[in-house]
């Protein structure tokens, strides 16, 4: 076993070797642009461009015309905000979101809401979930877009995208998620889930950083963005910018490897996930998990150790690569937004950990992790007041704290 | 973030961590920070009521290794030192001392305060029982 040990495939994973050897001749011999007409270079990287949008689309049940190609899910998620409410200005002024959403389209929402659009920003239950009765009283007759993620980030809950698509498709509303948690971990399908737009990117299924998608309708109903970036015309018009080539290609294998694999991966992931949170919860009290274990991503598991500081504690397993949502391991200084938004106190929030397993994690590696953080979590509760307090029955929230 | 030697050194190997009697008269406690803040220090002091000099600090500390190390340090300072050169201590002291990053600088102004926290609560009892015997 090597380490340090990576269990923080949320935030991205490494590019499987399958994929490297797929990207590498589009680097140096076929580097042809993919908009060159007249020449066999660039026949070549049209033609290594449009192999992987029929593998992208194929994996997510659509066409591969609907793929249209990004740097990322970030740009995808901008794209597919902002082109929507520019291009259906005259319909309506209104999109719905979730409070738990990744931050590009928390922040791409605060931008349009300079710009005239009204947000509507929708809490989350204690499990992580969207409420469908909420989101069907949040529409209105301007109401032009929900747009939902389809798996989060932090608690890897995943949302009831088909129902939240029925319904907007009820109302004549618009629909889109961000998937790049989601696909090639959990069958998606845009058809079968409602989907009218939909994020997605390389760098979180075994392929490169640099490249994503956003898939967009053709038809019933046939979405228009409008472009964000003036330039060539590129992909139908709706965003310009020559193709990463190299990236498109490593992005389609990831794309046809996860589809093969995804059964047999996903069972295995499942069965490691479960062995960690059993040890976990066998061997420690009060340890909490963070959003609903019924519907979620098989690689995930956010848990709060009560008492336990999440960033003391990742520097005792200082060896293995996970998150945490304590305000001391973020830029901003402010706990997990997402877990403040289940409603189980800052306190928790402070003190979880997220472990993102992945392709390449062994049960070896699932073993040392759990040993070692059942050793860590029980030598920093020796020096937890909280944990001292807690023993001696004094509840934590009547005492007076000089919050600073 | 890279953590500075002594950091790591307080953190693997935290001195003086427990609990003292806090009601004994010569118990000063502190308790400083708040769960939702993500720190909460507690340090005690036992001081010699005859010399002033204190003689056991003991801390518990909720917070990130920073903030251990912080209080763990400032425990290793405050032993043998009397109530008023405790209260000499300076946050800054401990920043220098464990080469906190700006970031890292609340921390030690947590240790500070309970230092504080606790000389006060230990000067309070005292106070409470000098009266006591003036009342006599």
């Amino acid at each position: 076993m090597k380490l340090p040990i990576y269990m923080d495939n949320h935030a991205t994973t490494p590019v499987d070797p399958r994929v490297f050897e797929v990207m590498k001749p589009y680097f140096t011999e076929h580097f042809g642009n993919a908009a060159s007409r007249n020449h066999s270079f660039g026949w070549e990287a049209e033609e290594a461009v449009e192999k992987a949008r029929k593998q992208i689309a194929e994996l997510i049940g659509a066409a591969a015309k609907e793929i249209v190609f990004t740097s990322g899910a970030t740009e995808s998620n901008n794209l597919a905000l902002k082109g929507a409410a520019e291009m259906y200005a005259e319909k309506g002024n209104h999109i719905i979101t979730v409070a738990t959403e990744h931050k590009a389209i928390l922040d791409t929402c605060k931008h349009l809401e300079k710009h005239g659009i009204r947000v509507t920003y929708l809490p989350v239950k204690q499990d992580g979930l969207v409420d469908l009765d909420m989101l069907r009283d949040a529409i209105t007759d301007k109401t032009i877009l929900i747009s939902v993620m389809y798996a989060n980030n932090e608690i890897g809950v995943i949302q009831p995208v088909t129902e939240i698509g029925k319904i907007a498709h009820e109302r004549g509303v618009l629909f889109h998620s961000d998937a790049v948690q989601a696909v090639g971990k959990v069958p998606v399908n845009v058809l079968k889930d409602n989907i009218d737009i939909m994020s997605l990117t390389a760098h979180k299924l075994y392929g490169p950083k640099g490249v994503g998608a956003l898939y967009v309708r053709r038809k019933s109903p046939r979405v228009q963005l409008a472009a964000q970036m003036d330039g060539g015309g590129h992909e139908r018009g709706m965003r310009s910018g020559t193709l990463n080539v190299p990236g498109i290609a490593g992005f389609g294998e990831a794309c046809e490897i996860a589809r093969r694999e995804m059964p047999e991966e996903s069972a295995r992931l499942r069965a490691l996930r479960d062995k960690l949170r059993a040890k976990l919860e066998s061997e420690l009290d009060q340890v909490y998990i963070n959003g609903t274990m019924e519907s979620r991503l098989p690689h995930n598991l956010n848990i709060s150790f009560a008492y336990v500081e999440g960033e003391s504690l990742l520097m005792g397993i200082n060896d293995v690569a996970v998150s945490s949502g304590s305000a001391c391991t973020s830029a901003t200084l402010e706990p997990s937004y997402v877990l403040k938004a289940l409603g189980a106190g800052d306190d928790l929030a402070h003190s979880s950990i997220r472990f993102g397993l992945g392709r390449f994690n062994t049960e070896e590696e699932v073993d040392y992790v759990g040993d070692k953080v059942v050793d860590v979590v029980k030598k920093l509760r020796e020096l937890s007041p909280l944990y001292e307090m807690a023993k001696e029955g004094i509840d934590l929230t009547k005492v007076a704290w000089t919050a600073h | 973030m890279a953590y500075s030697n002594k950091v790591l050194d307080h953190y693997n190997h935290p001195r003086n961590v427990g609990s003292l009697d806090k009601n004994d008269p010569n118990v000063g406690t502190g308790m400083v920070g708040a769960p939702e803040c993500g720190d909460v220090m507690k340090l005690q002091v036992r001081v010699n009521p005859e010399t002033g000099i204190i003689e056991e600090a003991k801390f518990k500390t909720f917070g990130c290794g920073s903030a251990i190390a912080s209080s763990s340090l400032a425990t290793e300072w405050l032993h043998g030192k009397s109530v008023d050169e405790a209260l000499a201590i300076k946050n800054t002291d401990i920043v220098n001392e464990l080469s906190l990053p700006p970031v890292k600088i609340h921390c030690s102004v947590l240790a500070e305060d309970a230092i504080k926290a606790a000389i006060a609560d230990y000067k309070k009892k005292a106070g409470t029982k000098s009266d006591s015997v003036a009342a006599q």
